[in-house]
Protein backbone atom coordinates (compact mmCIF):
# COMPACT_ATOMS: atom_id res chain seq x y z
CA UNK A 1 0.00 0.00 0.00
CA UNK A 2 1.23 3.23 -0.90
CA UNK A 3 1.65 6.28 1.64
CA UNK A 4 1.24 9.51 2.03
CA UNK A 5 3.28 12.44 3.73
CA UNK A 6 1.15 14.54 5.29
CA UNK A 7 2.78 17.86 6.80
CA UNK A 8 0.13 19.37 9.48
CA UNK A 9 0.64 22.74 11.43
CA UNK A 10 0.55 22.26 15.12
CA UNK A 11 0.80 24.53 18.01
CA UNK A 12 -1.67 26.63 20.11
CA UNK A 13 -1.79 30.35 19.67
CA UNK A 14 0.10 31.74 22.27
CA UNK A 15 3.19 29.68 21.06
CA UNK A 16 4.73 29.41 18.23
CA UNK A 17 3.53 26.22 15.88
CA UNK A 18 5.39 24.51 13.63
CA UNK A 19 4.72 21.72 10.78
CA UNK A 20 5.03 17.98 12.04
CA UNK A 21 4.96 15.04 9.46
CA UNK A 22 2.66 12.15 9.57
CA UNK A 23 2.87 8.75 7.11
CA UNK A 24 -0.90 8.41 6.34
CA UNK A 25 -1.79 5.07 4.22
CA UNK A 26 -2.83 6.08 0.71
CA UNK A 27 -6.66 4.88 0.14
CA UNK A 28 -8.67 5.38 -3.38
CA UNK A 29 -11.17 7.97 -3.21
CA UNK A 30 -9.80 9.37 -0.11
CA UNK A 31 -10.57 13.26 0.66
CA UNK A 32 -8.26 15.45 2.76
CA UNK A 33 -10.62 15.70 6.09
CA UNK A 34 -10.28 11.56 5.81
CA UNK A 35 -6.12 12.17 5.92
CA UNK A 36 -6.86 14.24 8.88
CA UNK A 37 -9.64 12.49 10.92
CA UNK A 38 -6.91 9.18 10.05
CA UNK A 39 -4.03 10.89 11.86
CA UNK A 40 -6.76 11.99 14.73
CA UNK A 41 -7.81 8.22 15.58
CA UNK A 42 -4.92 6.44 14.36
CA UNK A 43 -1.48 8.45 15.50
CA UNK A 44 -1.87 11.26 17.69
CA UNK A 45 -5.41 11.92 19.28
CA UNK A 46 -4.18 15.11 20.43
CA UNK A 47 -4.87 16.88 17.02
CA UNK A 48 -7.51 19.49 16.67
CA UNK A 49 -9.72 20.23 13.81
CA UNK A 50 -13.55 20.96 13.05
CA UNK A 51 -15.86 18.81 10.68
CA UNK A 52 -19.47 17.82 11.08
CA UNK A 53 -21.58 16.79 8.21
CA UNK A 54 -18.84 15.58 6.06
CA UNK A 55 -20.45 16.23 2.96
CA UNK A 56 -19.87 20.05 2.33
CA UNK A 57 -23.24 21.19 4.02
CA UNK A 58 -21.82 22.70 7.27
CA UNK A 59 -18.90 25.03 6.10
CA UNK A 60 -16.75 23.76 9.34
CA UNK A 61 -13.98 21.91 7.88
CA UNK A 62 -11.89 24.36 5.71
CA UNK A 63 -8.16 25.05 6.04
CA UNK A 64 -4.98 25.56 4.32
CA UNK A 65 -4.37 22.35 2.11
CA UNK A 66 -0.76 22.56 0.26
CA UNK A 67 -0.77 26.61 0.56
CA UNK A 68 -4.36 26.76 -0.77
CA UNK A 69 -7.95 27.17 1.18
CA UNK A 70 -10.50 24.38 0.77
CA UNK A 71 -13.46 22.67 2.18
CA UNK A 72 -11.51 19.45 3.53
CA UNK A 73 -14.38 17.21 3.31
CA UNK A 74 -15.07 17.72 -0.61
CA UNK A 75 -11.20 17.85 -1.95
CA UNK A 76 -10.26 14.47 -2.93
CA UNK A 77 -6.56 13.81 -2.29
CA UNK A 78 -5.63 12.81 -5.60
CA UNK A 79 -6.90 16.56 -6.73
CA UNK A 80 -4.12 18.50 -4.63
CA UNK A 81 -1.22 15.94 -3.52
CA UNK A 82 1.75 17.49 -5.06
CA UNK A 83 3.99 13.97 -5.17
CA UNK A 84 2.40 12.12 -2.49
CA UNK A 85 3.08 15.33 -0.18
CA UNK A 86 0.10 17.01 1.19
CA UNK A 87 0.86 20.17 3.99
CA UNK A 88 -2.22 21.30 5.54
CA UNK A 89 -2.52 24.39 7.68
CA UNK A 90 -5.22 26.60 9.42
CA UNK A 91 -7.09 28.99 7.37
CA UNK A 92 -5.42 32.38 7.04
CA UNK A 93 -6.13 35.49 8.13
CA UNK A 94 -8.09 33.99 11.35
CA UNK A 95 -6.26 33.38 14.66
CA UNK A 96 -5.47 30.44 15.65
CA UNK A 97 -6.90 28.28 19.10
CA UNK A 98 -5.44 25.12 18.50
CA UNK A 99 -3.45 23.08 15.39
CA UNK A 100 -5.82 23.04 12.89
CA UNK A 101 -9.25 25.25 14.33
CA UNK A 102 -9.29 28.79 13.73
CA UNK A 103 -11.06 31.29 15.86
CA UNK A 104 -14.11 32.55 13.29
CA UNK A 105 -15.73 35.15 15.90
CA UNK A 106 -14.39 37.98 13.67
CA UNK A 107 -15.11 36.28 10.24
CA UNK A 108 -19.19 35.62 11.70
CA UNK A 109 -18.61 39.55 13.28
CA UNK A 110 -17.86 41.11 10.10
CA UNK A 111 -21.13 39.53 8.55
CA UNK A 112 -23.46 41.22 11.53
CA UNK A 113 -21.56 44.50 10.35
CA UNK A 114 -22.60 44.64 7.34
CA UNK A 115 -25.62 44.10 8.34
CA UNK A 116 -26.34 40.69 7.11
CA UNK A 117 -29.34 40.35 9.53
CA UNK A 118 -32.77 40.30 7.36
CA UNK A 119 -35.08 43.13 8.52
CA UNK A 120 -38.80 42.68 7.54
CA UNK A 121 -41.73 44.71 8.14
CA UNK A 122 -44.41 41.98 7.71
CA UNK A 123 -45.75 39.93 10.90
CA UNK A 124 -47.29 36.22 10.58
CA UNK A 125 -50.64 37.78 10.00
CA UNK A 126 -50.04 39.73 6.81
CA UNK A 127 -49.99 37.65 3.41
CA UNK A 128 -46.75 36.49 1.64
CA UNK A 129 -44.69 39.09 -0.32
CA UNK A 130 -44.77 38.37 -3.75
CA UNK A 131 -41.43 38.07 -5.46
CA UNK A 132 -41.07 37.10 -8.84
CA UNK A 133 -38.61 34.22 -9.65
CA UNK A 134 -37.56 35.75 -13.05
CA UNK A 135 -37.09 39.09 -11.49
CA UNK A 136 -33.36 40.55 -11.62
CA UNK A 137 -33.14 40.94 -8.39
CA UNK A 138 -34.55 37.73 -7.06
CA UNK A 139 -31.73 35.97 -9.50
CA UNK A 140 -28.73 38.31 -7.97
CA UNK A 141 -30.19 36.55 -4.66
CA UNK A 142 -29.89 33.14 -6.29
CA UNK A 143 -26.56 33.71 -7.14
CA UNK A 144 -25.06 34.45 -3.66
CA UNK A 145 -27.48 32.13 -1.52
CA UNK A 146 -25.66 28.97 -1.02
CA UNK A 147 -22.85 30.25 1.20
CA UNK A 148 -22.12 27.68 3.70
CA UNK A 149 -20.34 30.47 5.65
CA UNK A 150 -16.79 28.27 5.41
CA UNK A 151 -14.50 31.05 5.58
CA UNK A 152 -12.25 29.98 2.37
CA UNK A 153 -12.95 33.41 0.45
CA UNK A 154 -12.22 35.45 3.56
CA UNK A 155 -8.64 33.28 4.38
CA UNK A 156 -7.77 33.75 0.40
CA UNK A 157 -8.73 37.20 0.68
CA UNK A 158 -5.66 39.41 0.03
CA UNK A 159 -7.32 42.98 0.97
CA UNK A 160 -8.43 41.26 4.24
CA UNK A 161 -4.66 40.42 4.81
CA UNK A 162 -3.24 43.94 4.14
CA UNK A 163 -7.18 45.46 6.20
CA UNK A 164 -7.65 43.37 9.25
CA UNK A 165 -10.75 46.33 9.25
CA UNK A 166 -12.01 44.69 5.77
CA UNK A 167 -15.42 42.88 6.03
CA UNK A 168 -14.28 40.74 3.24
CA UNK A 169 -15.76 39.03 0.98
CA UNK A 170 -18.59 36.16 2.76
CA UNK A 171 -19.95 39.18 4.65
CA UNK A 172 -20.23 41.84 1.36
CA UNK A 173 -22.29 39.03 -0.53
CA UNK A 174 -24.29 38.16 2.21
CA UNK A 175 -25.10 41.78 2.47
CA UNK A 176 -25.87 42.17 -1.39
CA UNK A 177 -28.60 39.12 -1.34
CA UNK A 178 -30.13 41.58 0.86
CA UNK A 179 -29.39 44.17 -0.77
CA UNK A 180 -31.65 42.29 -3.39
CA UNK A 181 -34.38 41.29 -1.40
CA UNK A 182 -36.99 43.60 -2.02
CA UNK A 183 -38.96 42.60 1.50
CA UNK A 184 -35.92 44.28 3.45
CA UNK A 185 -36.23 47.46 4.95
CA UNK A 186 -32.94 48.12 6.62
CA UNK A 187 -31.74 48.78 2.87
CA UNK A 188 -30.18 52.60 3.90
CA UNK A 189 -28.27 50.82 7.45
CA UNK A 190 -26.89 48.65 5.05
CA UNK A 191 -25.14 50.26 2.20
CA UNK A 192 -23.78 52.63 5.29
CA UNK A 193 -22.95 49.65 7.17
CA UNK A 194 -20.97 48.08 3.72
CA UNK A 195 -19.55 51.69 2.63
CA UNK A 196 -16.09 53.02 2.68
CA UNK A 197 -12.46 51.46 3.18
CA UNK A 198 -13.34 49.23 5.05
CA UNK A 199 -16.69 47.96 3.11
CA UNK A 200 -16.73 47.31 -0.76
CA UNK A 201 -14.69 50.22 -1.79
CA UNK A 202 -11.76 48.12 -0.60
CA UNK A 203 -11.97 45.30 -2.71
CA UNK A 204 -8.90 45.35 -5.52
CA UNK A 205 -11.12 42.63 -7.46
CA UNK A 206 -8.27 40.36 -7.27
CA UNK A 207 -11.19 37.64 -7.79
CA UNK A 208 -9.34 35.00 -5.41
CA UNK A 209 -12.54 34.55 -3.34
CA UNK A 210 -14.62 33.84 -6.37
CA UNK A 211 -11.84 31.17 -7.58
CA UNK A 212 -11.94 29.36 -4.25
CA UNK A 213 -15.33 29.73 -3.37
CA UNK A 214 -16.15 25.81 -2.76
CA UNK A 215 -20.10 26.63 -3.89
CA UNK A 216 -19.09 28.48 -7.17
CA UNK A 217 -20.29 31.73 -5.64
CA UNK A 218 -18.77 35.16 -7.24
CA UNK A 219 -18.38 36.92 -3.99
CA UNK A 220 -16.77 39.59 -6.36
CA UNK A 221 -19.72 40.02 -8.60
CA UNK A 222 -21.68 40.80 -5.14
CA UNK A 223 -19.13 43.37 -3.81
CA UNK A 224 -18.79 45.18 -7.31
CA UNK A 225 -23.05 45.27 -7.37
CA UNK A 226 -22.17 46.69 -3.95
CA UNK A 227 -20.30 49.66 -5.44
CA UNK A 228 -22.21 50.94 -7.74
CA UNK A 229 -25.78 50.87 -5.57
CA UNK A 230 -23.17 52.36 -3.02
CA UNK A 231 -21.95 55.14 -5.49
CA UNK A 232 -25.74 55.63 -6.42
CA UNK A 233 -27.34 56.09 -2.88
CA UNK A 234 -24.24 59.06 -2.12
CA UNK A 235 -25.13 60.70 -5.77
CA UNK A 236 -28.68 60.88 -4.65
CA UNK A 237 -27.25 62.09 -1.24
CA UNK A 238 -28.84 58.29 0.75
CA UNK A 239 -25.86 57.99 2.57
CA UNK B 1 -10.45 58.03 9.57
CA UNK B 2 -12.41 59.82 7.14
CA UNK B 3 -16.35 59.93 7.27
CA UNK B 4 -17.84 57.04 5.36
CA UNK B 5 -19.47 59.49 2.53
CA UNK B 6 -16.11 61.26 2.09
CA UNK B 7 -14.57 57.91 1.35
CA UNK B 8 -17.15 57.27 -1.25
CA UNK B 9 -16.72 60.42 -2.35
CA UNK B 10 -12.84 59.72 -2.86
CA UNK B 11 -14.02 56.59 -4.39
CA UNK B 12 -15.81 57.60 -6.88
CA UNK B 13 -13.64 60.53 -8.14
CA UNK B 14 -10.76 57.72 -8.56
CA UNK B 15 -12.95 55.44 -10.90
CA UNK B 16 -14.13 59.20 -12.35
CA UNK B 17 -10.53 60.37 -12.70
CA UNK B 18 -9.29 57.36 -13.89
CA UNK B 19 -11.57 57.21 -16.66
CA UNK B 20 -10.05 60.61 -17.93
CA UNK B 21 -6.68 59.61 -17.62
CA UNK B 22 -7.43 56.33 -20.17
CA UNK B 23 -8.62 58.81 -22.34
CA UNK B 24 -5.74 61.39 -21.77
CA UNK B 25 -3.17 59.27 -21.66
CA UNK B 26 -4.31 57.56 -25.30
CA UNK B 27 -4.47 60.61 -27.12
CA UNK B 28 -0.98 61.77 -25.41
CA UNK B 29 0.36 58.21 -26.65
CA UNK B 30 -0.93 58.23 -30.19
CA UNK B 31 0.20 62.16 -30.59
CA UNK B 32 3.88 61.00 -29.03
CA UNK B 33 4.31 58.45 -31.80
CA UNK B 34 2.37 60.81 -34.63
CA UNK B 35 4.94 63.41 -33.48
CA UNK B 36 8.38 61.65 -33.81
CA UNK B 37 7.73 60.39 -36.77
CA UNK B 38 9.84 63.19 -38.21
CA UNK B 39 12.25 63.71 -35.96
CA UNK B 40 11.82 65.55 -32.51
CA UNK B 41 12.28 69.17 -31.76
CA UNK B 42 11.51 71.38 -29.10
CA UNK B 43 10.75 73.58 -31.89
CA UNK B 44 8.22 71.61 -33.22
CA UNK B 45 7.06 71.15 -29.83
CA UNK B 46 6.02 74.69 -29.20
CA UNK B 47 5.36 75.14 -32.42
CA UNK B 48 2.40 72.45 -31.72
CA UNK B 49 1.68 73.30 -28.64
CA UNK B 50 2.10 77.23 -28.67
CA UNK B 51 -1.15 79.36 -28.16
CA UNK B 52 -3.44 76.56 -28.31
CA UNK B 53 -6.74 76.38 -26.79
CA UNK B 54 -7.13 73.03 -27.66
CA UNK B 55 -4.07 71.60 -26.21
CA UNK B 56 -4.83 73.90 -23.15
CA UNK B 57 -7.71 72.37 -22.57
CA UNK B 58 -7.06 68.74 -23.45
CA UNK B 59 -4.00 69.36 -20.75
CA UNK B 60 -5.26 71.17 -18.11
CA UNK B 61 -8.10 68.15 -17.89
CA UNK B 62 -5.07 65.81 -17.70
CA UNK B 63 -3.46 67.62 -15.28
CA UNK B 64 -6.51 67.40 -12.94
CA UNK B 65 -7.34 64.21 -13.64
CA UNK B 66 -3.98 63.13 -12.27
CA UNK B 67 -3.91 65.47 -9.39
CA UNK B 68 -6.87 63.60 -8.19
CA UNK B 69 -6.20 59.94 -9.05
CA UNK B 70 -2.11 59.48 -7.72
CA UNK B 71 -2.94 61.33 -4.16
CA UNK B 72 -6.67 58.77 -3.67
CA UNK B 73 -4.35 56.05 -5.13
CA UNK B 74 -1.28 56.47 -2.67
CA UNK B 75 -4.20 56.81 0.27
CA UNK B 76 -5.09 53.46 -0.28
CA UNK B 77 -1.54 52.13 -0.99
CA UNK B 78 -0.27 53.45 2.18
CA UNK B 79 -3.53 52.44 4.54
CA UNK B 80 -2.72 49.18 3.16
CA UNK B 81 0.75 49.48 4.46
CA UNK B 82 -0.77 50.57 7.56
CA UNK B 83 -0.44 54.51 8.23
CA UNK B 84 -3.60 56.37 8.09
CA UNK B 85 -4.52 59.95 9.21
CA UNK B 86 -4.49 63.62 9.11
CA UNK B 87 -0.42 63.70 8.96
CA UNK B 88 -1.12 61.37 5.86
CA UNK B 89 -3.82 63.32 4.57
CA UNK B 90 -2.21 66.30 4.93
CA UNK B 91 1.00 64.99 2.92
CA UNK B 92 -1.42 63.54 0.32
CA UNK B 93 -3.12 66.70 0.13
CA UNK B 94 0.54 68.11 -0.60
CA UNK B 95 1.36 65.50 -3.34
CA UNK B 96 -1.68 66.62 -4.56
CA UNK B 97 -0.96 69.81 -4.82
CA UNK B 98 2.46 69.98 -6.15
CA UNK B 99 0.94 67.80 -9.04
CA UNK B 100 -1.43 70.76 -10.05
CA UNK B 101 1.07 73.23 -9.81
CA UNK B 102 4.20 71.74 -11.44
CA UNK B 103 1.53 70.48 -13.76
CA UNK B 104 0.23 73.58 -15.01
CA UNK B 105 3.43 76.06 -14.95
CA UNK B 106 4.74 73.05 -17.42
CA UNK B 107 1.82 73.33 -19.39
CA UNK B 108 1.66 77.42 -19.03
CA UNK B 109 5.56 77.80 -20.29
CA UNK B 110 4.49 75.27 -23.20
CA UNK B 111 1.41 77.40 -24.06
CA UNK B 112 3.18 80.58 -23.77
CA UNK B 113 0.80 81.74 -20.79
CA UNK B 114 3.41 82.56 -18.29
S1 LIG C 1 -17.50 18.85 7.02
FE1 LIG C 1 -19.27 20.02 6.54
S2 LIG C 1 -18.59 21.14 4.81
FE2 LIG C 1 -16.92 19.83 5.19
Amino acid sequence: MSELTVRIWRGLEAENGEFQDYKVPRLESQTVLDVVTYVQRRVDASLSYRFACRVGVCGSCAMSVNGVSRWTCRTHVSKVAKDGLLEIAPLRNLPVIKDLVTDMSVFFDKWAKARGQFQGEHTRHEAFAQVKPDSKARKNVDAAIECIGCGVCYSSCEVVSWNADYLGPAALSRAWTLVNDVRDVAQKERLQAVAGDAGCQACHTHITCTERCPKGISPTAGIAGLKRAVLNASLKGEL
Amino acid sequence: MRSIKVQVILWGAQRLSALVLALCVLVHLATIIYAVRSGLTAAHIVSRLHQSSLWTVFYSLFVLAIAIHAPIGLRTVVAEWGYQGRIIDGLLGTIALALVVGGFRALFALQGLA
